[in-house]
């Protein structure tokens, strides 16, 4: 087991995506920086995804889209970043929902192209006779999340930044208006600044220093094949699907249903559930060549989603030395851009290079005390007696 | 106002399987055999589904065992493979006389309860296929009589076709008159495989020799002699150093060991053979439990990995239960089949029971795992693939290297790095082989772990100084057969409701209105509503 530290300057608390960026940030910047995790590195969402950054919508786009080409040299460790997307429409509807990405990103100066359904036979070899025709975004692509939320770790250490895995919060500290200290199962960690990214925990440990957070999780599915003869460009998707061709030739994809949880059941969960031959019949007409390629897994992720499924990135009055961050199920992708921001808020008090406005708790200033029953987010009861006896 | 479930949940999800019964048995070997027929006497309706015989492809992809290609054409006639089968089960005739509904060629590619974690299922389920088709099972109860598999042991050839597993070589010899090698040498000395090596001598084939790093043999040395007096030589003290051949073995060559793995005093010996036995461990086939969630331990009198169970053979997951070799292997077992036939009667019935326990003071699984990856896996470095679907060889997985695909775009700049190139350095005290596995791609492959997952236990244990048992499980994840796209979309339909509310994300317009756009403030009952699919 690692020695544990007495201190630093800042502690995060959340070994995911945003988590590990914000340290990896800090301590390029000479910070002290410890991330404690009560399990392992990208464990939770941040590990289980469909690797896309393309999030158009997002005031962290521009800086998402800045930092992903450079991020392996950033980091010295291989990301599988490539860039660019295709989306895939099988009929009017689709194409036209698909259409706000280049809306969105042609707002803040990125292409796109429309392509007819011959284009787009020609761009996406695995595509069939079916497609009505697509976007090609000029931005974005697709990284593998379990070697980028690892290499965020390492690269961190690198710099003298600490990790602390398996190791949980169960308290913290708090002297005047501020947070003194992070109190976990094996010892206090003393500190200046927290930062707390704790995905789906976050609501729990915001709840300890009276922060009220909300939020309700959720399960949602991939299913992967086996590796198929590359495309020219993997982040293909459409029809429902989420998800992207791997650099080794596996298809990941995601989409349909998702499974809100009580959040006792949310780290327990099994891998998955029903949902993946769905997704199959979705991806069978997604992409027609592939029906006789083998599916060989299939997993889960759980995350956090917010009321309006926008991140919350704020700093509270008080404890006034606390960053709360969730990314509301969106999270991976904007990672590098967010761990930036969070940085820059530690050190300096607010984000320099985009407006996050948008994403302060006052938003929910009046929310209603019953907000995640009206709007039906909730666990579905277990039928009863479904057992043999 | 009534509560009304978010649409897009899976509170929109219907699975509608095709068949219902009582009580699921997957596996018709002893212990399934037996729950079967207990089920069906005690009034139940049962399915008895059993994926053997697999096809000659499914073979070659080594599914369900390491069948190494060591597979005679008799394997392609379907028919011939089908009565074997159906003549291999004694009480066949009698399940079928008592009712049991019996689906030969017909695997299980999953299963699933409902639980406070999965709300949306009203009972549980098993995903199942034959060559044809897939489909959706609901049952009162899940009786796994999954089985056991071979240990897969890595040293420079064994990739070669004829290095295979002994069961699998026994299903091949025993069931199928289909396999191929005719000379073989058996990896292993413990009392199951000298017993296997004894029966596949005894129909015809030329057992060259047992090999065992450890001095002293592990099984009974009665066995041993019989082995001996039909001119099989037993080599203790001894390692695969490597397989020879073009595509298939011709040769094995084996080096002297000591107890720490290195080298021992001696030359080296080389069998001319044309297939090599991997006995060097019976692993419970927990694959189809671990999936659906049950709780796993690792327990060394039970044959490693196995399912936590109550004493009416129930695991952690109300209505799945397991019963035989995939609830637990141990010698006395393996040898007395009425063992497993009363996990199988109590799990059918559901009445607390007394099993029989192992004797613990028989095993000694962890130390045999690690003696044999510390004598031929541990350092091999780059010479053979640990993992053969991704091409991982030993040094990948203890320095934690990026697959090959990556090779030339890896930064140069790793010689800078502070970081220590090996497990401890970069995953801490207590690697996890998911973590490793996510990392280096060992266990991803198209065998999903069946071949390395052992060996990759082994490997973290000796790198990061743990005991074998300490290392925790690598998951199981569905499917845990390989399914093709379009089979596995055969086994649900979505409804016209589904269609409707199917969406890429969450469906929560919301979440994706451009950030210049976003009202001040949010509730609930003002929220932007569509009526149809709003992620983008």
């Amino acid at each position: 087991m690692m020695e544990m530290p007495r201190g630093a300057d800042v502690v995060v608390i959340g070994a995911g995506a945003t988590g590990l960026s914000t340290g990896w940030w800090l301590a390029r910047a000479g910070i002290s920086v410890i991330v404690i995790d009560s399990g392992l590195v990208g464990w939770g969402a941040s590990g289980r995804n469909g690797g896309g950054c393309s999030h158009h919508f997002s005031p962290l786009f521009v800086e998402e889209q800045r930092l992903w080409p450079q991020l392996d040299d950033l980091l010295g460790y291989p990301t599988e970043f490539r860039p660019k997307r295709i989306r895939l429409a099988f009929d009017a509807h689709q194409l036209e929902l698909y259409g706000a990405a280049a809306r969105n990103a042609a707002h803040q100066g990125f292409g796109a192209r429309l392509l007819d359904a011959k284009e787009a036979r020609e761009l996406v070899p695995l595509a069939g006779e079916n497609v009505c025709g697509g976007y090609f975004y000029d931005f974005g692509g697709h990284a593998n999340p379990h070697r980028t939320v690892q290499a965020f770790a390492w690269a961190m250490q690198d710099h003298g930044g600490q990790i602390l895995q398996e190791t949980k919060v169960t308290g913290f500290r708090r002297v005047g208006g501020r947070i003194a200290a992070v109190v976990t199962e094996r010892g206090e960690i003393i500190c200046q600044q927290v930062v707390l990214a704790a995905g789906p925990g976050t609501q729990k440990l915001a709840a300890m220093v009276d922060v009220p957070v909300p939020m309700v999780p959720a399960r949602a599915e991939v299913l992967v094949t086996e590796p198929l003869p590359l495309m020219p460009i993997g982040g293909v998707d459409g029809n429902g699907l989420y998800g992207r061709q791997t650099l080794r030739g596996n298809l990941a994809y995601g989409g349909g249903p998702h499974e809100w949880l009580e959040d006792d059941a949310v780290f327990n969960t099994p891998s998955s559930t029903p949902l993946m031959p769905f997704l199959a019949g979705r991806l069978a007409t997604l992409f027609p060549r592939v029906a006789h390629a083998k599916i060989i897994r299939s997993w889960a992720g759980v995350i956090e989603n917010t009321p309006d499924g926008r991140p919350v990135i704020d700093r509270p009055a008080d404890p006034g030395n606390l960053v709360i961050a969730t990314l509301s199920s969106i999270g991976f992708g904007l990672s590098p851009a967010t761990g930036h921001a969070i940085a820059q808020i530690v050190t300096e008090g607010r984000c320099q290079f985009a407006d996050l406005s948008s994403f302060a708790l006052a938003r929910f200033r009046n929310l209603e005390s019953d907000w995640a029953e009206i709007q039906g987010w909730r666990a579905r009861p277990p039928e009863t007696a479904p057992f043999l006896a | 106002m009534s509560f009304q479930p978010d649409p897009r949940s899976t509170a929109s999800a219907e699975l509608a399987p095709t068949e219902q019964v009582d009580v699921l048995v997957i596996g018709a070997g002893a212990a399934g055999m037996a729950a079967a027929r207990q089920a069906a006497g005690d009034g139940r309706s049962v399915m008895l589904v059993d994926e053997n015989p697999v096809s000659a492809e499914t073979m070659g992809e080594n599914v369900p065992l390491h069948f190494g290609g060591g597979m005679t054409g008799a394997v392609r006639n379907r028919n011939a493979m089908l009565e074997a089968v159906a003549l291999g089960m004694p009480a066949l005739e009698a399940a079928l006389e008592d009712g049991v509904d019996v689906r030969l060629g017909t695997a299980c590619w999953g299963i699933y309860t409902p639980g406070p974690d999965i709300g949306w299922l009203d009972g549980p389920v098993a995903g199942l296929m034959d060559g044809e088709r897939s489909w959706m099972v609901r049952a009162g109860r899940i009786i796994v009589t999954a089985g056991r598999r071979d240990m897969g042991l890595a040293f420079p050839g064994w990739e070669k076709e004829g290095v295979m597993g002994i069961t699998a070589a026994q299903r091949l010899a025993g069931l199928y008159d289909a396999l191929l090698p005719r000379r073989v040498v058996v990896l292993g000395s413990s009392a199951d495989t000298l017993r296997v090596a004894r029966d596949i001598q005894t129909k015809g084939c030329m057992v060259l020799a047992v090999v065992d790093p450890g001095s002293v043999l592990r099984g009974p040395a009665a066995l041993a002699a019989e082995l001996e007096a039909d001119g099989t030589r037993v080599l203790l003290g001894h390692a695969p150093a490597r397989a020879e051949g073009q595509a298939a073995v011709s040769a094995l060559t084996l080096r002297p060991v000591m107890p720490d793995g290195q080298a021992g005093e001696g030359a080296e010996i080389r069998l001319d053979c044309d297939g090599v036995l991997l006995g060097v461990g019976s692993v419970p086939v927990v694959d189809l439990l671990d999936a659906a969630g049950c709780r796993m331990s690792f327990d060394a009198a039970r044959g490693g990995i196995v399912p936590f169970l109550d004493d009416r053979q129930m695991t952690t997951r109300p209505g799945i239960y397991a019963a035989g070799d995939c609830a637990g292997i141990w010698p006395e077992k393996s040898a007395d089949t009425t063992i497993a036939e009363a996990e199988g009667q109590r799990a059918a019935m559901a009445e607390p029971g007394c099993g029989v326990d192992p004797h613990l003071a028989s095993s000694d699984l962890a130390e045999e795992r690690m003696a044999w990856v510390r004598a031929t896996v541990l350092d091999s470095g780059d010479a053979c693939h640990v993992c053969q679907c991704e091409e991982v060889t030993a040094r990948d997985i203890l320095e934690v290297r990026p697959p090959r695909y990556l090779g030339a775009e890896t930064p140069d700049n790793e010689a800078l790095r502070p970081n220590r190139r090996d497990l401890r350095g970069l995953l801490g005290d207590r690697p996890h082989p998911d973590q490793v596995k996510r990392l280096t791609r060992a266990g991803m492959g198209q065998c999903q772990g069946r071949r390395c997952r052992e060996q990759v236990a082994a490997l973290l244990a000796l790198g990061s100084g743990q005991d074998y048992g300490a290392v925790r499980p690598a998951s199981h994840r569905a499917p845990v057969r390989p399914i093709p796209v379009a089979l596995a979309a055969q086994a649900v339909t979505e409804t016209p409701a589904m269609a409707a509310h199917w969406d890429t994300w969450f469906g929560m317009p919301a979440q994706y209105v451009p950030f210049w756009a976003v009202a001040d403030e949010y509730t609930a009952s003002s929220r932007p509503r569509h009526s149809s699919d709003a992620s983008e």
